[in-house]
C-alpha cells in the first residue's frame, strides 16, 4: 500500500510500471545531442497547421498515438488520461482530450508538469485506483513566445539568461505490474520564492524549488544523492543548474557529477538558445529520449527527476510581483533492481 | 537558505551582458541604415525635390524596407545582432508594427491584427505624441511671454 514518507514524499508500494514512452522532437531540438534518441523528429515545427497552437497540439496527439502504437495497447483500454501543457487554459491538452475521448484530468505546473503527471499517473495505479494511465504533455517555442513573450519577428535581443521553449510533445503509459522501469517515489514540491521578479531568468528564480525539492526527498526517503546514478533537473539552464548546486552545496549536500539538467543536455551550445531549453517538453523529452530507456537497458540503475515550473503569468510579471516556483521530484529505477 | 544571500548567489551567477560589442553593434548598423537613409534621400533631392520636401517620401521607402524585410523574416535576425542599431531607425518602428501584425494573423484581422498591431508601437506613440505635445505647450507658453 502507498504510503507518504515524510512531509512531502508518496512512497510507492507497489511501484508504478512505467509500461512505455514516446518522444516527438521539433527540428531544432532533433538537431541537438539528443536527436539520434528521440522516436521521432518533425522536419519542421508548423507541420502545415494554419496556427502554432494546432502544430503544438499536434505533437501531444503524435506522441500518444506513437505510444499505443509501441505499446501495442488499443486508446480503449486506457483508464486516465492526464496532460498539461503552458498555454491559457491548457487548451493544447484539453483539446487532445476531446480526440481522444478518454477520461481526462488536466494538470499544469508549469515546466514541472512532466514530473507532476508521472507522480499523480503513478499513484492513481499504485492506489490500485486504475490499471492504465496515459500521461501527455507538449511544449511549442512559438506558441510560448506569443503567449508569454514577444511576436517572434520582433526584432529583440534576448539577456543571456534567458532560456528557449523546447518544441516537441512526449507521452508516457504507467501500469499496475508488467515489464518496464519502476516509479517507487513522488515528491511533491512546495511552492517557494525567493524574491526574483525576472521572467527572463527563469533558471535563476527556479533554482531554490529544485534544491528545496531535493532537499526533502532525501529526507522524507532515507536516500542520499549517491544512491541515484543520475539526478536530472528539468530546465534549470546553465544559470540555474550551477546555481542549485550551489544552494545545496552550502546546506551540506553534494551532487557531484550525477546532477545533471534537461535545459543543458537538450541543446548544444552553439544552437543559440542563451543559457538552455526550458518548457514542458523540455524535461518531458530528455526523460523519454535517454532517462527511461537507459534505466530499460539497465545503462542506469536509478534516476531521480526533477521538474522545475515558475508559476507566474505575465500579468503578474507586469504587476511587478515577484516568480512563486515549484519542483516535483520522481525516483525510477530499473525493473530488476532493489528485488 | 536566506533570502538575502539567495538573491547575492542568482546575481553573480547571471552572466554578464556584453554591454561594449553592443554598443558598437548598434553604432555601425545604425549608421548604416542610417546612410541607407540618406542615400534615398539623395536619390529625391536629386530628382528635383527640396531636402524638408524629400523627408517625408524618404521616411515611406525607409518603412516599406523595414516592413520587407521583417515580412521576409530578416529584420529579426539583423536586430538580434545591432539591437537598439536596429530598433531606433524608422524601420525598427515598421519591424514594431509589421512583426504583431504577422503574429496576430492567425486571431483575424479585427481581434488579431487590428487590435494587436500598436501592441508594441502604441507606447511609443502615446509617449511619444503626448512628450511633443507638452513640450510644445511650454514652447508655445514661452514665446508667448516673450513677445508680450
Amino acid at each position: 500500500m502507498s504510503r507518504r514518507a515524510g512531509g512531502q514524499t508518496l512512497a510507492l508500494r507497489p511501484a508504478a510500471v512505467v509500461r512505455g514512452w514516446s518522444s516527438v522532437a521539433g527540428p531544432m531540438e532533433g538537431a541537438g545531442p539528443l536527436g539520434e534518441r528521440f522516436d521521432e523528429v518533425t522536419p519542421d515545427d508548423r507541420l502545415g497547421e494554419r496556427s502554432v497552437e494546432r502544430a503544438e497540439r499536434r505533437y501531444m496527439r503524435r506522441a500518444v498515438d506513437l505510444l499505443l502504437e509501441k505499446t501495442g495497447v488499443e486508446a480503449g483500454d486506457v483508464d486516465v488520461f492526464l496532460a498539461g501543457d503552458l498555454l491559457d487554459q491548457l487548451v493544447t491538452s484539453s483539446f487532445t482530450a476531446r480526440e481522444l475521448g478518454l477520461p481526462y484530468v488536466g494538470m499544469y505546473g508549469a515546466c514541472a508538469t512532466s514530473a507532476l503527471l508521472l507522480g499523480t499517473g503513478a499513484a492513481l495505479v499504485s492506489a490500485g485506483l486504475v490499471r492504465r494511465v496515459i500521461v501527455a504533455t507538449a511544449s511549442h517555442h512559438l506558441a510560448a513566445e506569443r503567449q508569454y513573450r514577444f511576436p517572434v519577428e520582433l526584432g529583440v535581443q534576448r539577456a543571456p539568461t534567458a532560456q528557449w521553449t523546447a518544441t516537441g510533445g512526449a507521452a508516457f503509459l504507467l501500469e499496475a505490474d508488467g515489464d518496464g522501469p519502476r516509479l517507487t517515489h513522488f515528491t511533491l514540491g512546495r511552492v517557494q520564492d525567493m524574491g526574483l521578479k525576472d521572467p527572463g531568468n527563469m533558471g535563476g528564480a527556479m533554482a531554490p524549488a529544485a534544491a528545496h525539492t531535493l532537499t526533502a526527498h532525501f529526507a522524507d526517503s532515507g536516500r542520499a544523492p549517491g544512491d541515484y546514478d543520475l539526478i536530472l533537473t528539468g530546465d534549470l539552464a546553465r544559470v540555474g543548474h550551477p546555481l542549485a548546486r550551489k544552494v545545496l552545496e552550502e546546506d551540506g549536500i553534494e551532487l557531484g557529477e550525477r546532477f545533471e539538467d534537461a535545459g543543458i543536455l537538450l541543446y548544444r551550445e552553439d544552437q543559440d538558445v542563451h543559457a538552455g531549453g526550458s518548457g514542458t517538453a523540455c524535461s518531458a523529452l530528455v526523460t523519454a529520449a535517454t532517462l527511461l530507456p537507459d534505466l530499460g537497458a539497465g545503462r542506469l540503475r536509478r534516476a531521480l527527476m526533477v521538474a522545475t515550473g515558475s508559476l507566474h503569468s505575465p500579468t503578474t510579471y507586469q504587476q511587478g510581483e515577484s516568480i512563486p516556483v515549484i519542483a516535483h521530484a520522481v525516483a525510477l529505477e530499473a525493473a530488476g533492481h532493489g528485488k | 537558505m536566506e533570502r538575502a544571500r539567495f538573491q547575492y548567489l542568482a546575481r553573480r551567477a547571471e552572466p554578464p551582458k556584453p554591454l561594449l560589442s553592443n554598443v558598437v553593434r548598434a553604432f555601425v548598423a545604425g549608421g548604416l541604415i542610417s546612410a541607407v537613409g540618406q542615400v534615398v534621400l539623395g536619390f529625391f533631392v536629386g530628382r528635383g525635390m527640396s531636402p524638408e520636401k524629400a523627408v517625408s517620401p524618404t521616411a515611406v521607402v525607409m518603412v516599406f524596407l523595414g516592413s520587407l524585410f521583417t515580412a521576409l523574416g530578416l529584420y529579426d535576425r539583423l536586430a538580434k545582432w545591432a539591437g537598439m542599431g536596429a530598433a531606433l531607425p524608422i524601420t525598427g518602428f515598421a519591424n514594431s508594427m509589421v512583426a504583431p501584425a504577422m503574429e496576430f494573423r492567425t486571431e483575424g484581422l479585427v481581434a488579431g491584427v487590428g487590435a494587436r498591431i500598436f501592441q508594441v508601437a502604441g507606447p511609443v506613440l502615446l509617449y511619444g505624441l503626448g512628450s511633443s505635445f507638452v513640450v510644445g505647450m511650454l514652447v508655445w507658453i514661452g514665446l508667448l511671454l516673450r513677445y508680450r
